[in-house]
């Protein structure tokens, strides 16, 4: 069993939680992920590494609930214990040997984004974030993301805070005020990821991409994890998670992570309606 | 006089058009009078050629005896001697090309039921016995087993009776490897291997679920760092291959590793799972070894239409006969000398269908089986919303890649010799990992051997 030792609300639907696994946090490399089981009748889902400390023995999660397993592991508090926690699993992120870093973040892929940047910014690269919501309310990690970049641009979709637009929008306009990145990497959404990487294409700007996909082992064995890049398949668990982005078949990759959506709606609802009657 | 009747005692079984419906398990066992009467077909021969048959060598003929009395837990203590999971290689173990393919019954008649014998004696000790198991005095000494698969658990259990401290290293969150995750409840009931594993914590052995070596912990911090002197590996051919055709990552196309393990392991048979599966209505499977036949039939069971598309003969096909046979009962077609050559979607990117082209044999390879080829224009699409590859599996290069100075073979597989030495100091390696997928039984072999080898060079020293 793996304890809950801290547990912080980032924003309504994102929660951050610092499990205590000592050998995990050991090992962690920014990039890597989990896998997690809230119970011993629970799915297994993978989570990226959102930060570690390997004195007090924690590896840090930050997940937004968007079905069953994600409602479940909500309702959990300081001092109760998940099921499983196997890692670290997947590569690190390479972050050595750069000069000048544009990281981009969407939603609650902040979190991940996070000690990607951190870890640049530890090896010496300046480090731009960019970094998107849909609101002010959404906004997760500010302070953090500032503490470690030379530069740093808030985006929100409707303008309540920040400046209003994409995160293409803000990298474009650096680009072509003249910013010189030698590598950009996105993480967020699949449909984010995709359009940051039909941006640098076109200005021929390296960029790296953390997929992630359904999983059910994280260490090869089911291959459910398989995406198309460079036009061979590759295991997001064991050959990434992170790829060239230039490289990534997105559509692909995309309908496969809608491959079960009626099955989790259906599994969400009974969750939340679970929780409600428990509630009454 | 022993019993001449030219037929094994008939292992009784549920009936097809009901078992199709359901995961509970297929073969229902012996009766004691069957299991009795069966054991006096046994000639008891000098030379006992079945034991030579068995990767471990169960003393066969020794615990035959025993049944024929109906001294079942006197058979068990026998079984027991050689063999640390009868209750698993009664029920999995093809006996028809081991200990059975060697009986003289089989010269003229059926042989011996000797794989059925087994399965009842394991079961009835595992039913009637009180006793618990005996922890021996510790020795001292430690060693790590990576993976809790047959070999892994094999070597942990014959570890343990010596007295080592055994430290078995699990990678998913329960035991039993492809005990576990790949061979369907119906065949091989969950609750058998968990029983077998219990066997194994009353020995001594610790069991560490969730941790993935190579990852947490290399095989150097566990040798240097934590004080093993010994090191285990059996962690299996665990990467499913694919075909690399068009529309192979399609929605609705699975590996049997991922379809089994999500039915096995994760239980999405059962309707209040949390972990999903597609019930296709009509499913191909492509593939002819015990993989796909077990694949075919959890998806038989989850109510579809069920093909088989395999490139060669009947008689070529991998799998065991009984599994062939059940599979057939059960009304799964065969669709055989066809190979696909893509697999078809619609807009949504779900599979709509799967183009094949029909095979015939011509010379041999260099597996000795014909080589299928192609007939020109033959091509034809198998109507299917779900396809399941079961190709074969290649060993997991996580170790390899974390372990110096550990040699691999250019497929993947880790280079040891006859006692499962690797090219490492006291890092023994056996089953799927060092031969590529094989059998349940003969990685139980490689495990019980490299034990062996073990205990002889820590003891040495």
């Amino acid at each position: 069993m793996f304890k809950i030792v801290k547990k912080r609300v980032l924003n309504p639907t994102v929660t951050q939680m610092d499990i205590s696994a000592p050998l995990v946090a050991k090992k962690a490399e920014p990039g890597q992920f989990i896998i997690l089981r809230v119970d011993d009748e629970g799915e297994r889902i993978p989570l990226t590494i959102a930060d570690y400390d390997r004195e007090a023995g924690t590896v840090s999660i930050i997940f937004q609930v968007v079905g069953a397993t994600t409602e479940k592991l909500n309702h959990l508090n300081e001092g109760d214990s998940l099921a499983d926690f196997v890692g670290p699993l997947g590569n690190a992120t390479e972050t050595e040997g750069y000069r000048k870093v544009a990281v981009v973040g969407g939603g609650v892929g902040c979190a991940i984004a996070l000690p990607v940047a951190k870890k640049f910014h530890e090896c010496g690269a300046e480090v731009t974030s960019i970094v998107g919501f849909r609101n002010k309310d959404l906004v997760i990690l500010e302070e953090e993301f500032k503490a470690c970049s030379t530069k740093f641009v808030m985006m929100t979709d409707d303008g309540s805070y920040g400046t209003k637009g994409m995160v293409t929008n803000a990298l474009e306009e650096l680009i072509k005020e003249g910013e010189q990145f030698d590598l950009v990497i996105a993480i967020g959404p699949l449909i984010m990821m995709k359009f940051v990487c039909a941006l640098t294409k076109k200005y021929g700007v390296k960029t790296v991409v953390s997929m992630n996909p359904i999983m059910i082992d994280g260490t090869g064995m089911c291959g459910g994890c398989r995406l198309t890049v460079g036009g061979k398949v590759k295991f997001a668990c064991v050959d990434g998670p992170d790829f060239d982005g230039h490289e990534v078949d997105f559509d692909e990759a995309m309908a496969r992570a809608a491959m079960y959506k009626p099955f989790e709606r259906h599994a969400y609802e009974e969750a939340c309606n679970l929780f409600a009657k428990e509630v009454k | 006089m022993a019993n001449m009747s030219p037929k094994k005692n008939e292992m009784p079984t549920q009936a097809p058009d009901v078992r199709n419906k359901n995961f509970s398990e297929v073969a229902l066992g012996y009766t004691k009078e069957q299991a009795m009467d069966e054991a006096t077909r046994c000639l008891h021969c000098p030379k006992q050629p079945c034991v030579s048959g068995c990767p471990v060598q169960v003393h066969i003929p020794d615990f035959i005896a025993k049944v024929a009395q109906g001294d079942f837990e006197g058979a068990y203590q026998v079984i027991a001697l050689s063999s640390s999971l009868p209750a698993v290689c009664g029920r999995v173990c093809p006996q028809e090309t081991q200990c059975e393919s060697k009986c003289v019954r089989g010269i003229k008649t059926e042989p011996v039921g000797i794989g059925r014998l087994e399965r009842f004696v394991a079961d009835w000790h595992n039913e009637h016995a009180t006793e618990a198991p005996v922890k021996p005095a510790p020795n001292g000494h430690k060693v790590a087993v990576i993976g809790s698969g047959p070999a892994g658990l094999t070597c942990a259990g014959d570890l343990a009776k010596k007295g080592y401290e055994v430290t078995v290293f699990e990678a998913l969150h329960v035991a039993g490897g492809v005990l576990v995750y790949g061979i369907p409840e119906f065949r091989l009931p969950k609750a058998i291997v968990q029983k077998e594993i219990d066997t194994l914590k009353a020995l001594g052995v610790t069991v560490a679920t969730d941790m993935v070596v190579g990852k947490i912990l290399s095989i150097d911090e566990l040798m240097e760092e934590q004080g093993f002197e010994a090191v285990f590996i059996g962690s299996g051919a665990g990467l499913p291959k694919f075909m690399n055709i068009p529309g192979e990552n399609l929605k609705g196309v699975y590996s049997a590793n991922e379809f089994l393990t999500r039915i096995n392991l994760m239980k999405a048979y059962k309707p209040d799972s949390a972990t999903p599966i597609q019930h296709g209505k009509k499913v191909a499977v492509v593939g002819g070894g015990n993989v796909a036949m077990d694949a075919a039939r959890c998806a038989k069971r989850l109510g579809a239409e069920v093909t088989i598309v395999y490139r060669r003969s009947l008689e070529e096909l991998p799998a065991r006969r009984e599994e062939v046979e059940h599979a057939m009962e059960e009304g799964i077609i065969f669709k055989l000398l066809n190979n696909p050559v893509e697999i078809l979607g619609d807009d949504d990117r779900n599979v709509c269908g799967m183009k094949c082209i029909e095979m015939e044999l011509g010379e041999p390879d260099a597996s000795g089986r014909r080589r299928p080829v192609e007939k020109p224009g033959s091509e034809f699409t198998v109507d299917c919303d779900c396809v399941i590859m079961a190709l074969g599996t290649s060993p997991n290069p996580l170790i390899k890649s974390t372990t110096k100075g550990l040699e691999t073979q250019k497929w993947g597989g880790i280079v040891a010799d006859e006692d499962g030495l690797t090219s490492r100091k006291n890092v023994y390696a056996g089953g799927d990992a060092v031969t590529g997928a094989a059998t349940v039984i003969k990685a139980m072999g490689a495990g019980k051997t490299a034990a062996a080898a073990i205990d002889k060079a820590l003891m040495g020293e």
